[in-house]
C-alpha cells in the first residue's frame, strides 16, 4: 500500500552509530579453529566484545540517566571523571576509597543527596545522608569516624524545615557512632536549587588485615542480602504522590555499622565484599562483581525478599525489583563454608532480620548476572538503562 | 504497554460511584471503572487493572476451571512418573 | 499476587512441558508467533522458552505499538511538546523512544516539560492543576489502551476542560496481523492470540484467520502458564485437525469484547485511511483519528505537525524481526550499532520489542546455561 510522500529525511544519529559499527557485521565468520560453534553464539562474542569496548558518553546533555545508577552513570563515571582524574586510588570504584596515613589505612568516601520530596515516611534527605556515607564506610570494612556535611539551599527554603533535617542528622550521627566536624553552605537564588541539596563525606580507619574488593569474588562463593529489597525506592515514588498509589511503606534507611560489625566478626577472613545497595537496586551491585571479578552470578528469583507491598507497586508499573533503590540493605559475598554462620550473623541483628543467601557466583558465562526465574527459566539481569525512578536519593 | 494487573476492589468511592479503590497486593489506587457500567463490580470482585481503568471483571469461575485443568495436568504427570518408576522397578526384577 | 502467582507455578510447567513435547510430531518443526509485546516480554523475562522442545519456536511480531510508531511521529510529536506553553504528558515507555532528533527524554534534558504519567486520567489531573498551559497526552497504544483515551477525552469534555488535547496514535492489530498473513516471507503454524486486546475487541474479530488463511489462534493470557497452555492447546489443535478461534484467558476475556469501551471507542475516534507502521509501511485502515465532534481535544488540528518521514537506516532489519522473517541476533546490527542504551529499530526501543527482550534477557548460550544451573545445583 502506497501512499504519496511528504518530505523524507534520515536519523543522522542512527546512521552515524551504524557506520561507527563497519555497516554491521555481515556474514559472521568463526575464526579459525571456531568453526564448529553456532552462529548465534559468534554474534553473542561480538556483542561481548562491543561492550568490553571503551565507554564513550555520546550524548551531548546530561540526562537523567546519568544519574540513575546503571549503564549511563557507569559510561559517564568511566568517560568523563575517571578519564580526567585517573589514578591507582579511583580505580577500583568501590563505595569508598582506601588511602594511607603513615602505617594506618583509611576509606574515604562521598556522596550527594538530592531526593525529592525531601520528607518521606521512614526518614528525611538528613538522616538518608548520614546513613548513606556511613554506610559506604562500613561495607568498605571501615569503623566510620568523621563526616562533613555540605549543604546547598535554595532562597526561600523554610528554616523551620532545615532545623528538622538537621536535627536527624544529629541524631543519625549519633546513633551510628560518627561526629559531624566539618561543613559548608551555599545559598542559591529561588528557582535555582529544590529546596536543600545535601553533600556528605566521610573518613573511617580499616583494621588490618581486611582486604575487601568484589574482584575478589570467586566461583562457588554466596551471594547474601540482607533484607527486603526495593523499599526505598518505592516508598519515595509513592510519597510523590505523580501515581496516587498508597501503601503501607517506610524507607529502609538505616546506618548498617553494627550489622557490618556483627558479620565481619563472625566471619571477616571469608567476606569478599560487601556493598550498599542504594539508587541501581541489588541488581547494580551484582554487574559490579560479575564485571570486576570477571565471574559469573547466579540468582534464584524465589530467593530474593520483596515486601508484598514492593511487589505490587512494581507489578502495577512494570518495574523489576531488583533494580530499585534500598538504603540500608547490604549484599555481600563470602567464602561458601562460611556462608550459614554469615547469614546468622546478620539475623542476630534487626537490621538483618531478613538477610537470606540469594545466589552464588560461577565460572561462566564471566560478566553476566543469571537469574534462574520462579519459573523455572533463566534469563539475565543487565545494567539498568534509563531511569525508571528518578532522583530517589 | 499492554501491562495489565488484576486486583481487588475494596469499595466504590462514595462521591465518584465511576471510581473505585482497588488493592494490589498491598498497594490502593483509584481506579475508573467506567468501562464496566454493563455489569459493575462490587466490593471483593477482581478486576484487570490496565492504565487506571478497569478492563474486564474476573470471572472466578472461569479462573477455576483454568487452574482444575493445570492441576489436572499436574496430577497426571505426577501419576506418570509414578508409573515409569514403577515400571523401572519391575524391570530390575 | 492472586490470579498471577499460580500461574507462574515451576511443578505446573514441568507438566504442561512433558505434554507439550508429548504432542509434538517427530521430525515436524512448529512455528507459532505471539503478536502482542506483553506476551514478548513475559516469554523472556521468565525464561519459558526452556520449557519448550527444540521442535516448537516462538517468533515475535508486531503487537508492540510503540515499536512500530515511526520515528517521523515521534519527531511530530516532540515538535508538539517543544511548543510554547504546552506540557507533554506520556507513558513511560514511550520516553526513550528515537526520533529522527532524539526521544522526550532527550528533549526534556534540553529543557521542554515532557512528564511521564500513568494513566491518560493523571494528564488530565494536570492539566486541570495548570490553567495557563496547554497539556497534550500522547495517545498511543493498540485497543486494549484506545478505550481509556476516548474514557477521558470524554471526560474532559463533560467537565469542559479547554487546556486539554490528545495526539492520537492509536493503531490496530488486526490489520496488523492480516499484513503478517499476506506477507510471501512467512511460515506460520498458528497465532499466540493477543490477551487484553482482546478484552476489548473479544475473540470475533479472529475468525477470519483460521476461515481465510487455515491457521488456529489461541487468544493467550499475559502469565507464563497461560503462554505454555496456549502452546499446548494450539498443538492439540493442529493434531486433532482442528483449525478454529479458542480463548485461553477466558478469565479475562470475554468472547463478545467490552461493549462499553467499543462504543467509547467509535464515539471519540473514526478510522485513519492509513497509517504508517514502522517496519510493515502503510496499512489502511489500522489506526484512530481524533472525531470531528470532539476537535477541541485533537492536538493534530491545535497545532501544525512538521510531517516528515524519517526513513530508518538501511542496515535497520526491524521489518524482517517484526514479520518473524529473522531472530534478533540475526540482525545485522543487533548488539553493535544497535542497543537497549542506543536503539537504532523499534525492536529494541522498548522493553517488549523483541531484540530489547531477546538482548536484556536471552543474551546467552542456552548450552552453557544448562551446564551452569546443572553446576549450581550440585554445589
Amino acid at each position: 500500500m502506497t501512499h504519496p510522500d511528504t518530505a523524507h529525511q534520515q536519523a543522522d544519529w542512527a546512521e552515524a552509530a551504524v557506520a561507527e559499527h563497519d555497516g554491521g557485521h555481515t556474514d559472521v565468520h568463526a575464526a579459525p579453529g571456531t568453526e564448529h560453534t553456532s552462529r548465534e553464539q559468534l554474534v553473542l562474542e561480538r556483542i561481548d566484545r562491543a561492550r568490553r569496548a571503551r565507554p564513550r558518553v555520546r550524548e551531548k546533555l546530561i540526562t537523567l540517566a546519568h544519574g540513575a545508577g546503571g549503564k549511563a552513570t557507569q559510561s559517564l563515571i568511566e568517560a568523563v571523571f575517571l578519564d580526567a582524574f585517573r589514578n591507582p586510588l579511583l580505580e577500583p570504584l568501590e563505595d569508598a576509597a582506601t588511602v594511607t596515613a603513615g602505617d594506618a589505612r583509611l576509606a574515604f568516601t562521598t556522596d550527594s543527596y538530592v531526593v525529592s520530596p525531601l520528607f518521606f515516611p521512614g526518614g528525611n534527605i538528613g538522616d538518608l545522608a548520614v546513613n548513606g556515607t556511613v554506610n559506604d564506610l562500613a561495607v568498605s570494612g571501615a569503623k566510620p569516624a568523621h563526616l562533613s556535611a555540605g549543604f546547598i539551599l535554595e532562597e526561600g527554603f523554610p528554616v523551620e524545615d532545615l532545623r528538622r533535617i538537621v536535627a536527624s542528622m544529629a541524631a543519625a550521627a549519633t546513633a551510628a557512632g560518627v561526629s559531624i566536624v566539618t561543613g559548608d553552605t551555599k545559598v542559591v537564588q529561588r528557582g535555582k536549587g529544590d529546596g536543600c541539596y545535601i553533600n556528605t563525606a566521610g573518613v573511617g580507619l580499616i583494621p588490618d588485615g581486611l582486604n575487601l574488593g568484589v574482584a575478589t569474588a570467586r566461583p562457588g562463593d554466596v551471594v547474601i542480602v540482607s533484607g527486603p529489597v526495593g523499599d526505598h525506592g518505592i516508598t519515595i515514588l509513592l510519597e510523590r504522590g505523580e501515581l496516587d498509589l498508597q501503601a503501607d511503606l517506610v524507607s529502609d534507611t538505616a546506618p548498617v555499622h553494627e550489622l557490618v560489625h556483627g558479620l565481619l566478626d563472625a566471619v571477616g577472613p571469608d567476606v569478599r565484599a560487601m556493598r550498599d545497595a542504594t539508587r541501581g537496586g541489588v541488581a547494580t551491585i551484582l554487574n559490579e562483581v560479575a564485571t570486576a571479578a570477571g565471574v559469573a552470578v547466579v540468582v534464584e528469583e524465589n530467593a530474593v525478599p520483596v515486601r508484598t507491598e514492593v511487589r505490587g507497586a512494581c507489578e502495577l508499573l512494570g518495574i523489576d525489583p531488583l533494580y530499585v533503590a534500598c538504603e540500608g540493605r547490604i549484599v555481600t559475598i563470602v567464602d561458601p563454608g562460611a556462608a550459614d554462620a554469615a547469614v546468622a550473623a546478620l539475623q542476630a541483628h534487626p537490621l538483618g532480620a531478613g538477610a537470606t543467601v540469594v545466589g552464588r557466583v560461577a565460572a561462566d558465562p564471566p560478566g553476566l548476572v543469571l537469574l534462574k526465574t520462579g519459573f523455572g527459566g533463566t534469563r539475565i539481569i543487565d545494567l539498568l538503562v534509563g531511569d525508571p525512578l528518578p532522583r530517589i536519593c | 504497554m499492554c501491562l495489565g494487573i488484576p486486583g481487588e476492589v475494596i469499595e466504590i468511592l462514595p462521591d465518584q460511584p465511576d471510581l473505585a479503590m482497588v488493592e494490589v497486593s498491598g498497594v490502593k489506587r483509584a481506579i475508573n471503572i467506567g468501562l464496566l457500567t454493563d455489569d459493575p463490580p462490587i466490593p471483593g470482585d477482581w478486576i484487570l487493572i490496565h492504565v487506571g481503568f478497569a478492563l474486564s471483571k474476573i470471572d472466578e469461575q472461569e479462573a477455576k476451571a483454568a487452574m482444575d485443568f493445570l492441576i489436572g495436568i499436574g496430577q497426571a504427570y505426577d501419576d506418570e512418573i509414578a508409573a515409569l518408576l514403577e515400571s523401572r522397578i519391575d524391570e530390575r526384577q | 499476587m492472586r490470579f498471577v502467582d499460580e500461574y507462574r507455578d515451576a511443578e505446573k510447567a514441568r507438566a504442561l512441558a512433558a505434554k507439550i513435547a508429548a504432542l509434538c510430531e517427530p521430525g515436524r518443526h512448529y512455528k507459532f508467533m505471539e503478536v502482542c509485546g506483553g506476551h514478548t516480554h513475559t516469554i523472556y523475562k521468565h525464561g519459558l522458552e526452556d520449557y519448550l522442545p527444540e521442535s516448537v519456536s516462538l517468533v515475535h511480531g508486531p503487537g508492540c505499538p510503540v515499536c512500530v510508531l515511526p520515528m517521523g511521529r515521534v519527531d511530530d510529536a516532540i515538535a508538539l511538546a517543544e511548543q510554547p506553553d504546552v506540557i507533554m504528558t506520556s507513558f513511560g515507555d514511550m520516553m526513550r523512544v528515537p526520533g529522527g532528533r532524539g526521544s522526550f527524554f532527550d528533549s526534556s534534558a534540553a529543557g521542554t516539560d515532557i512528564r511521564m504519567v500513568y494513566s491518560p486520567l493523571d494528564a488530565l489531573k494536570v492539566a486541570r492543576q495548570n490553567p495557563d498551559k496547554h497539556v497534550i497526552f500522547m495517545a498511543i497504544g493498540m485497543e486494549t489502551t484506545t478505550p481509556s483515551t476516548a474514557m477521558t477525552v470524554l471526560r474532559a469534555a463533560a467537565e469542559g476542560i479547554e487546556n486539554f488535547s490528545i495526539f492520537c496514535n492509536h493503531v490496530m492489530i488486526v490489520p496488523a496481523i492480516k499484513a503478517i498473513l499476506d506477507s510471501p516471507d512467512l511460515r506460520l503454524d498458528g497465532f499466540i492470540g493477543p490477551g487484553h486486546v482482546s478484552t476489548v475487541i473479544g475473540c470475533r474479530p479472529y475468525e477470519y484467520i483460521p476461515a481465510e488463511y487455515g491457521k488456529p489462534i489461541v487468544t493467550a493470557g499475559f502469565e507464563p502458564l497461560d503462554i505454555l497452555q496456549s502452546v499446548y492447546m494450539l498443538l492439540q489443535q493442529l493434531a486433532e485437525g482442528r483449525c478454529e478461534v479458542e480463548n485461553q484467558y477466558s478469565r479475562v476475556v470475554p468472547w463478545d469484547g467490552n461493549t462499553v469501551a467499543l462504543r467509547a471507542v467509535s464515539e471519540v475516534m473514526e478510522l485513519r485511511p492509513y497509517f504508517e507502521w514502522r517496519g510493515l509501511g502503510f496499512i489502511s485502515h489500522s489506526a484512530l483519528q481524533v472525531r470531528e465532534k470532539y476537535a477541541a481535544f485533537d492536538a493534530e488540528r491545535h497545532f501544525a505537525l512538521p510531517g516528515v518521514r524519517v526513513a530508518d537506516p538501511k542496515a535497520c532489519q526491524c521489518g524482517e524481526v517484526l514479520k518473524g522473517v529473522l531472530k534478533p541476533w540475526e540482525c545485522k546490527v543487533f548488539g553493535t550499532a544497535c542497543t537497549p542504551e542506543m536503539p537504532i529499530g523499534t525492536c529494541m526501543v522498548s522493553s517488549e520489542g523483541a531484540c530489547a527482550a531477546y538482548y536484556n534477557f536471552g543474551r546467552f548460550s542456552r548450552q552453557r546455561i544448562r551446564e551452569v544451573s546443572i553446576e549450581s545445583s550440585r554445589a
